[in-house]
């Protein structure tokens, strides 16, 4: 049992992040309340990722004399990559509210979804 | 924000290192930590600092929406450009190899210029948004 | 607040030995998400929210995700275990014959900018549509008309 926690704990702590990141998007109604947790569900995978990438005693992959073992690249291209998308999603994510809060001058989900309602 | 004097006298002193730091993580992306991305983002936080503290009409009068609007499709064409370049020398699109008269050198220029690319679109990008956010009427 | 999670979880990345994602973290997270967001929070005013009736549905959505989450997980390698698939196939093809076929010491960069260049590519095109995106959205575009 101990060893299973040893082994797998990098894994459940981005579990548990990616999880108060869902519970944030999906119980508020204030729409710059769901981005922040869209932020924080997009970090929680990025440390997954990442700590899937680790080798033991690895050093970071730059090639220099005298180290032997590095940590795997891949992932680490992957998530600059993927960095560099949730910067472009959060900034259009941001836009979008901004007008939404333009057009019905309230950022609140629910009386949105109700003026909706009223319109049809 | 504008009228205190610590701050516009520290920022005269950071804003240009932070500049010539984006520069060295630019061009040293093949020698240690850095590159395009993170250069890019560091070059449009030092200009954004500026017109945090002078104000956004200072700060387009030294880089304006459409300089950045316009050095963002370059940076694109730049990367794209490359590609081609490759074909028309005789490899596959995006293939340094045939860049220069030895593969090593090839991918050396190949690679610099495609982070300079990168650079330049990640840069004026992240400025043209914030201009955009500041410039939004109610 | 945001920006100090940012600040941690760059310092998490180095901790994990990925300097290049912690450098970009670190100048993304801390800088620029901060600042779009106050200007976003300053354009639209404040507003009180309405809290909804019952947490109860999320709360279960939530538990019971992370239950099948935390399930699967137990199928997946050790921390750090140098004999993981993950590290099988490609890697130690990069890590091995980069120099030589390259000659850039930063293999993120060589596997970013060479091997996986098709990927660049499209990431910087998703930048630039992001770009066009907000400048329609916000109506920035507007200098003809004027």
């Amino acid at each position: 049992m101990m060893s299973l926690i040893t082994d797998l704990y990098a894994y459940w702590i981005s579990v548990l992040l990616m999880m108060v990141g869902l519970y944030i998007v999906i119980d508020h109604n204030n729409l710059f309340k769901k981005l922040i947790g869209l932020n924080i569900f997009q970090t929680s995978v990025f440390i997954l990722f990442i700590s899937m990438g680790k080798v033991d005693q690895g050093t970071a992959p730059i090639l220099k004399e005298g180290f032997e073992t590095f940590s795997n690249p891949l992932p680490h291209v992957l998530i600059l990559t993927a960095i560099v998308v949730s910067i472009a999603t959060t900034a259009v994510g941001l836009a979008l509210v901004v007008s939404i809060n333009k057009y019905y001058k309230t950022i609140n989900e629910s009386e949105i979804q109700a003026i909706e309602r009223e319109e049809a | 924000m504008k009228k205190n004097p610590i701050l516009r006298e520290t920022s005269h002193l950071l804003i240009p290192a932070i500049l010539l730091f984006a520069l060295y993580v630019q061009f040293h992306g093949d020698y240690g930590p850095g590159g395009g991305f993170q250069a890019g983002v560091i070059f449009a936080s030092a200009i954004i600092l500026y017109a945090l503290l002078h104000g956004v009409k200072r700060a387009e009068q030294v880089v304006s929406l459409n300089l950045a609007k316009t050095c963002a499709a370059c940076g694109l064409l730049l990367y794209a450009g490359v590609g081609v370049f490759g074909i028309l020398w005789g490899g596959n699109y995006l293939d340094f190899n045939v860049l220069a008269h030895d593969p090593i050198h090839g991918q050396h220029w190949g690679i610099l210029l495609i982070e300079l690319g990168v650079g330049l679109t990640v840069a004026s990008v992240v400025l043209a948004i914030f201009y955009a956010f500041t410039k939004f009427k109610k | 607040m945001g920006g100090m999670y940012s600040l941690i979880s760059a310092i998490l990345f180095v901790v994990l030995d990925a300097v290049d994602v912690a450098f970009t973290e670190a100048a993304v997270g801390a800088g620029i998400s901060t600042v779009l967001f106050l200007s976003a929070f300053s354009i639209t005013g404040k507003h009180h929210e309405l809290k909804r009736k019952s947490h109860l549905p999320a709360l279960l959505i939530v538990l019971t995700t992370g239950a099948a989450l935390i399930y699967s997980t137990l199928d997946m390698p050790a921390f750090s275990d140098p004999q993981a698939p993950i590290h099988q196939h490609v890697a130690p093809h990069y890590i091995e014959e980069s120099y030589a076929e390259i000659g850039v010491p930063n293999l993120v960069t060589s596997v970013l900018a060479s091997y996986r260049s098709f990927d660049t590519l499209g990431e910087v095109t998703v930048v630039f549509t992001a770009l066009i995106a907000v400048l329609l959205l916000l109506g920035a575009i507007r200098e003809n008309e004027e």
